[in-house]
């Protein structure tokens, strides 16, 4: 009974208790849940963790005895195109050293060679040089001989004016314009006009020479033609009164070279003097004088008998050369024969010639 | 007597004609009486005296027809519709020298204004005639006849044909060899006149043996022969280039550089412009010039000259220099380029100085030594090419003169003033060579930012992706980040 009672008592606690003591244990259970649970799980981890490690580790060692063996094999690859690109680029640039030089050598041969153009240049200024030079000298040339021709011109005409001024030089008793007393010495035209030779007034020059013919009095008539420059009127003549015909004119008409007509140029015994010349002529080519008569006149020898009806005191004998007077000396009256004269035909012997200017020429 | 009256009147009759024919000769010397005799209506006065049976009068009268053809074109039409034409080439066959000369003279006078006068010359068929003077004994007849043959053939190609096929081409030849200089000059100049218009008619010159006679006249000391000699031969040798080869081979040089020094600017002129026909052909013959010494005494007598005298020298060296690089290099050698720049800017007249601007252009553009040595004349052609009173063919030339030289130029101070005054499509192309340059050479980058040009280089402006942005850009490359931005 104790017991109940006690049990009675404590159960009044004993719900209570009970309820406590499920309740504590409920109280800690959870505590001790996850108490457990965190010990299991981390645990758990451990393992898992070691097993992953575990697994870690081989993979790893697969991967790599793998990861070894596949790069060996790109390795071998990679060396192999490296060997290949390092051979290449070998080539390659003994290769562009060949070339340089090849091309090098090609365009300095063929295409330009530097110092051939070079020398070229040289060679084309040296040219320039010379030619330059020679063009100056030639320029120099030019403009000293235009001085010296300018140079005597001026003194030729200096020297003119001179021999024209000559009357100005000074004499013993009046010193001439270009002399004067208040002068230390005399002008240079002072001693110009001693040196120069007076003007001699031009007088026509008779030339005494023997004319033999026609054709030298020609010759002798160039030089009396139209004066040139040289002589002028002379001062002194007194002026004539009147209109006159333009001076040149007259001069020109006066000192017209002859114009022999037709009538004069020829002479008039021409012929006798031909005839001689020509005579003359056969006389040295001929080998004998005697008129050589061809054979078929032989029979021509024979007398003509005339007949009595045709006979005149006109003997035909007189027909022939020696009949005529010019052949035959002893027809001649006095002791020479006839001049044969032939006159021209004197029609227009004075055509363009006259002074008017009728039909003139211009 | 009546007889005696009669003649006495018909005297007198020929003595008017006579005083009137010289009168009007006389007056027609003086410009200002042409007017009046022209309304006057002498033409047709004097028209009959040309058939007048007294030499004197017809060759009077012939002569103041000539003189009053001579004045103007427009007496020379009615000289030409008074129908004189066919009595003076009628009469020319059979008068004596005085009135073939008068008569050449009318001729002359008349065919020298127009085509359309010279062509009714040649349709009135005076070209026969005239070939007939040119036979005469009388070197004045053959002086008057070529005289009026060269101002007929001058107008055009087939007034000249019409004159070569009257066979005037040989007789012509044959007038340049007589022994009078008057007669040679004239000749030289119808023949200069004949063969200008086209190659054919220059080959026709040429087979008449012309060359060889024109070349011997070279050196001749009269001035005006020698001219007209050297305008007949460039006449001749520009057409092609075979018969510029046969002028060369006539052994015209080393002589015609004698001619440059001439002292008549007409001749130093028409011996340039024969150098010029010569050279502008082939590089060869060029090349024949150059080792002549051609070039040298050119610039010089470019130095001497002045003015249009000056324009054919000019213009030969541009020929030369364009031909190929070693020529344009023998250019330079030759002092060429000082004299060109003095012509650029001294020269008032726009056509010479473009002539230059071209030459300049010519000799610059091949490499970039041939560039350096013309860089000192960029500055020039630029003020030439920007400014206003500039021609627009002036201003054309410098522009492609400009544009030649700067793609070779690799002298970077010559083009750093073009950045500051330079219009943009210039300062493209400056911009271009300086970003083709700078990369490669470190001095000239350094020189290049000290001189301010990298600063001038980023104020201008550029629209973003043009030529002129990648250009600016590629020139900023060349330098580190804070220069850029300093600068």
């Amino acid at each position: 009974m104790a017991t109940l009672a006690r049990l009675q008592a404590r159960s009044r606690f004993l719900e209570n208790q009970y309820y406590f003591r499920n309740s504590v244990v409920d109280a800690f259970r959870k505590k001790e849940n996850c108490a457990a649970v965190k010990i299991q799980s981390w645990f758990r981890g451990c393992q898992v963790r070691a097993y992953i490690r575990h697994l870690h580790r081989i993979a790893i060692i697969i991967q790599k005895w793998w990861r070894g063996y596949l790069s060996r094999k790109h390795y071998q690859l990679k060396v192999e195109v490296a060997y290949y690109t390092m051979k290449m680029e070998l080539y390659n640039a003994m290769a562009v050293r060949i070339q340089r030089r090849w091309r090098a050598y090609k365009v300095r041969k063929y295409c330009f060679n530097y110092f051939y153009y070079k020398q070229y240049l040289r060679a084309v200024s040296e040219a320039n040089e010379t030619v330059r030079e020679i063009l100056q000298e030639y320029a120099e040339i030019q403009e000293s001989e235009e001085k010296k021709a300018e140079l005597e011109r001026e003194e030729k005409q200096r020297a003119e004016e001179a021999r024209k001024m000559h009357y100005l030089l000074s004499t013993k008793q009046i010193p001439g314009i270009y002399n004067s007393p208040f002068r230390k010495e005399p002008d240079p035209w002072e001693l110009r006009l001693q040196r120069a030779k007076p003007l001699v007034p031009q007088r026509r020059r008779v030339q005494q020479k023997q004319c033999a013919g026609l054709a030298d009095w020609l010759a002798c008539t160039s030089a009396r033609s139209f004066p040139r420059s040289g002589s002028l009127p002379p001062i002194n003549r007194k002026p004539c009164q009147g209109p006159f015909r333009n001076i040149n004119e007259v001069l020109e008409q006066r000192y017209k070279p002859l114009e022999p007509t037709l009538r004069v140029a020829q002479p008039i015994d021409e012929l006798t003097p031909a005839r001689q010349e020509f005579q003359g002529q056969e006389w040295v080519r001929n080998i004998s004088d005697k008129m050589f008569l061809p054979f078929s006149s032989h029979h021509k020898k024979e007398k003509y008998m005339p007949s009595l009806f045709s006979s005149s005191k006109y003997d035909p004998i007189s027909c022939r050369k020696q009949g005529f007077r010019s052949e035959n000396p002893g027809k001649w009256i006095c002791d020479k024969d006839f001049q044969t004269v032939f006159p021209s035909v004197d029609l227009f012997s004075k055509y363009g010639k006259s002074y008017s200017r009728a039909g003139q020429i211009v | 007597m009546s007889q005696r009256q009669v003649l006495q009147g018909l005297e007198e009759y020929r003595k008017a004609r006579l005083q009137f024919v010289q009168r009007v000769a006389e007056q027609a010397t003086r410009p200002q009486n042409l007017e009046t005799l022209q309304s006057a209506g002498v033409i047709s006065l004097l028209r009959p005296l040309l058939l007048d049976v007294v030499p004197t009068i017809q060759q009077t009268a012939a002569l103041a027809l000539g003189r009053l053809a001579n004045y103007s074109d427009d007496l020379a039409e009615a000289v030409v519709k008074g129908d004189i034409l066919p009595q003076l080439v009628y009469s020319l066959a059979e008068q004596n020298r005085f009135y073939k000369k008068a008569a050449a003279f009318v001729l002359r006078a008349v065919g020298k204004h127009s085509p359309q006068r010279a062509q009714a010359i040649v349709d009135c068929g005076a070209l026969d005639a005239l070939v007939i003077c040119l036979e005469d004994f009388d070197p004045g007849v053959k002086e008057a006849a070529a005289w009026a043959l060269g101002c007929t053939s001058r107008h055009n190609a087939e007034l000249s044909q019409a004159v070569v096929d009257a066979g005037a081409v040989p007789l012509l030849v044959l007038c340049i060899q007589e022994p009078e200089i008057a007669l040679k000059r004239i000749a030289a100049l119808a023949l200069s006149d004949i063969s200008k218009h086209s190659p054919e008619l220059a080959q026709t010159v040429v087979d008449a043996g012309a060359i060889a006679h024109l070349a011997q006249m070279i050196l001749n000391p009269d001035a005006k022969l020698k001219h007209q000699v050297l305008s007949a031969l460039g006449q001749i040798a520009k057409h092609s280039v075979d018969l510029a080869e046969m002028v060369v081979e006539a052994e015209i040089f080393p002589v015609v550089l004698t001619c440059l020094k001439d002292k008549d600017e007409y001749v130093k002129k028409s011996a340039c412009t024969l150098i010029r026909e010569i050279a502008k052909h082939t590089p060869e013959l060029s090349q024949l010039v150059v080792n002549a010494g051609g070039v040298a005494s050119v610039t010089d007598c470019i130095g001497s000259c002045r003015g249009n005298t000056r324009l054919p020298g000019i213009m030969m060296l541009g020929y030369v220099a364009a031909h190929s690089e070693n020529l344009a290099m023998a250019v330079i050698i030759s002092k060429g380029v000082p004299q060109l720049s003095v012509c650029l800017s001294e020269e008032p007249e726009d056509h010479v100085k473009a002539a230059a601007a071209w030459a300049l252009g010519q000799i610059g553009r091949h490499t970039s030594e041939h560039a350096r040595a013309v860089t000192h004349t960029l500055p020039v052609l630029l003020s030439l090419y920007m400014s206003t009173e500039s021609s627009e063919d002036l201003q054309m030339k410098c522009k492609k003169a400009i544009k030649g030289i700067l793609p070779k130029c690799t002298y970077l101070p010559a083009l750093e003033p073009f950045l500051y005054g330079a219009p943009p499509n210039i300062l493209k192309h400056v911009l271009g060579q300086f970003s083709k340059v700078l990369p490669h050479d470190s001095k000239a980058r350094r020189l290049f930012v000290t001189s301010g040009g990298l600063k001038k280089v980023q104020e201008i402006q550029a629209d973003p992706g043009s030529l002129l942005q990648e250009y600016i850009n590629s020139i900023n490359n060349c330098y580190p980040e804070e220069v850029v931005r300093n600068a």
